[in-house]
């Protein structure tokens, strides 16, 4: 059984936050990555890029399929995990730690509150079949 | 569709019992994946690995006229086939395009075993029927997919597998050919057959029996590293063999020519199904042909995503993916007569941006003998 970090927060799309000050660092769950298979390839937005709560911020592909990662905070992007590119496997490997997607810089810091906790977002991939 | 509705082949509670991701697959309550794609993948290269096909369909033709109406509903050349050979082909329209791709079985001379696509089976049948019907073949068309489970052991370990629980002769079956013969004390057809590129059977038993046979299977192999695998592995396994998948490479609007599949098509055996709109389609000329591709640049062509040439659009991808054991993201396409030469540069469209690909020579994948 996988646990989600106590201090991340988390969205019905799989993404999940760790919210600093003013500054997030974004990744897909370990729930995502499962779902996903192995991942082969990462869509990363690029530095100075703006996101938007709920917009798509880039793409995982797996061997089978494509899918969006939507923005679960709204900022400017500060920093892109570089890694990922040549490494995409890592988001197999280490999803809620060394393969963290992109760090943003919140415009609206308080978009986080209406985003899950571990415990619910536990709940709901729990309830998800 | 509710999981309810769908259909569920006689190893179902299998899967599920043993934690396989589960998809809808035409209609198919059908295991995508066990273990992991890539690891089911490879080790159908590399040792052996399990698939539980019975969602498959499969069509009897008996009776005095089960030779003339096979060939007459059918491409490739029935007449050539022996006691015990089978051979791959195709079902046409009269226009020319594809009803199915099938396998077709000579069990005796008044009796063909065909296996069709779990799609289309119905369709098959009502093909097959309606033209027995109206030619007045003296023969019986029945649909037998209730009589069958398939399982289908493949890769180079397949043949050792399965040789400790048949007393047939495995290694006396070649590429094509099938044998009546028990596995695991169970009434079964035995066919060196596969939609993996590697060697492998295709065991048919019947359906009570699967979960019986399935185990004996993964008992037998568990030495050579045996893994029951998902219809994800099974796609990545027949894209690099370039085998076609019915909805992608082939369907209603194409025809076996511009389908690279030729081959199966017997001009000279006498008349067939298509065969007038496929001589057309011969003497004017193909328009487009599907071909072989690697991308180049950064990026995967995925099913049903456009391809342009010199920015115009040029076609579209039929069934694209990494290939686990090529490391390469390939894919087919169709593309204009003139752009299909090896070597031959174009683009794949991928969320809007075109990213750079070229035609290849296929198979992307060949075993070595």
């Amino acid at each position: 059984m996988t646990t989600y970090p106590e201090h991340f927060v988390y969205t019905k799309e799989h993404e999940w936050v760790n919210a600093a000050g003013d500054l997030a660092t974004i990744g897909i769950t370990f729930h995502a990555q499962h779902e996903l298979g192995d991942i082969v390839y990462v869509d990363l937005p690029k530095i100075g890029a703006h996101v938007e709560q709920g917009k798509t911020l880039g793409s995982v592909e797996s061997v089978k399929a494509v899918s969006d990662i939507y923005s679960p905070i709204s900022g400017e992007v500060t920093e892109i995990n570089e890694t990922l590119a040549s490494a995409p496997e890592k988001l197999n490997e280490d999803p809620h730690g060394a393969a963290w997607l992109v760090k943003v810089k919140m415009s609206a810091p308080d978009e986080i509150k209406k985003l899950l906790s571990a415990e619910d977002y536990q709940n709901y991939v729990g309830a998800e079949s | 569709m509710a999981d309810s509705e769908l259909k569920r082949t006689p190893l179902h509670a299998v899967h599920r019992a043993s934690g396989a991701k589960m998809v809808d697959f035409g209609g198919w309550d059908m295991p995508v994946q066990y273990s992991g794609l890539v690891d089911e993948h490879h080790t159908v290269r590399r040792a052996v690995g399990l698939f539980d096909v019975s969602h498959m369909g499969e069509i009897e033709i008996s009776g005095p006229d089960a030779q003339k109406l096979t060939e007459y509903v059918t491409t490739n050349n029935v007449a050539k086939l022996k006691h015990g050979q089978a051979h791959y082909s195709g079902l046409l329209y009269e226009h020319g395009g594809f009803v199915d791709d099938i396998l077709v079985h000579k069990v005796a001379d008044d009796f063909y075993f065909i296996c069709v696509n779990a799609s289309n089976q119905e369709k098959d049948y009502e093909h097959i029927e309606a033209i027995r019907l109206a030619k007045g073949f003296d023969a019986t068309v029945e649909f037998a997919s209730d009589k069958y489970a398939q399982i289908a052991v493949q890769g180079p370990r397949a043949l050792e597998t399965l040789q400790k629980i048949t007393p047939a002769e495995l290694a006396q079956i070649k590429y094509y050919w099938f044998e009546e013969g028990p596995v695991a004390g169970i009434p079964a057809r035995i066919a060196r057959t596969g939609y993996t590129g590697e060697d492998g059977f295709e065991v048919y038993v019947e359906p009570t029996q699967a979960a019986h046979v399935w185990k004996a299977l993964l008992e037998a192999g568990a030495e050579f590293g045996i893994k029951p695998c998902g219809l994800g592995a099974r796609n990545t396994l027949r894209l690099e063999a370039k085998m076609a998948l019915y909805g992608h490479e082939i369907h209603a609007s194409l025809n076996p020519l511009e389908a690279d599949l030729a081959w199966i098509v017997k001009f000279d055996k006498g008349d067939f199904v298509g065969r007038d709109a496929l001589l057309k389609v011969r003497d004017s000329g193909l328009k487009r042909k599907l071909v072989g591709y690697e991308m180049t640049g950064r990026g995967i062509g995925r099913d049903g995503y456009e391809v342009s040439s010199g920015g115009a659009p040029a076609g579209w991808v039929t069934s694209g993916s990494p290939g686990p054991t090529v490391g390469k993201n390939i894919g087919l396409c169709y593309l204009p007569i003139a752009k299909t030469e090896i070597g031959q540069e174009f683009q794949v469209t991928v969320r809007d941006q075109p990213v750079d690909a070229v035609v290849v020579s296929t198979p992307f994948y060949k075993r070595s003998k």
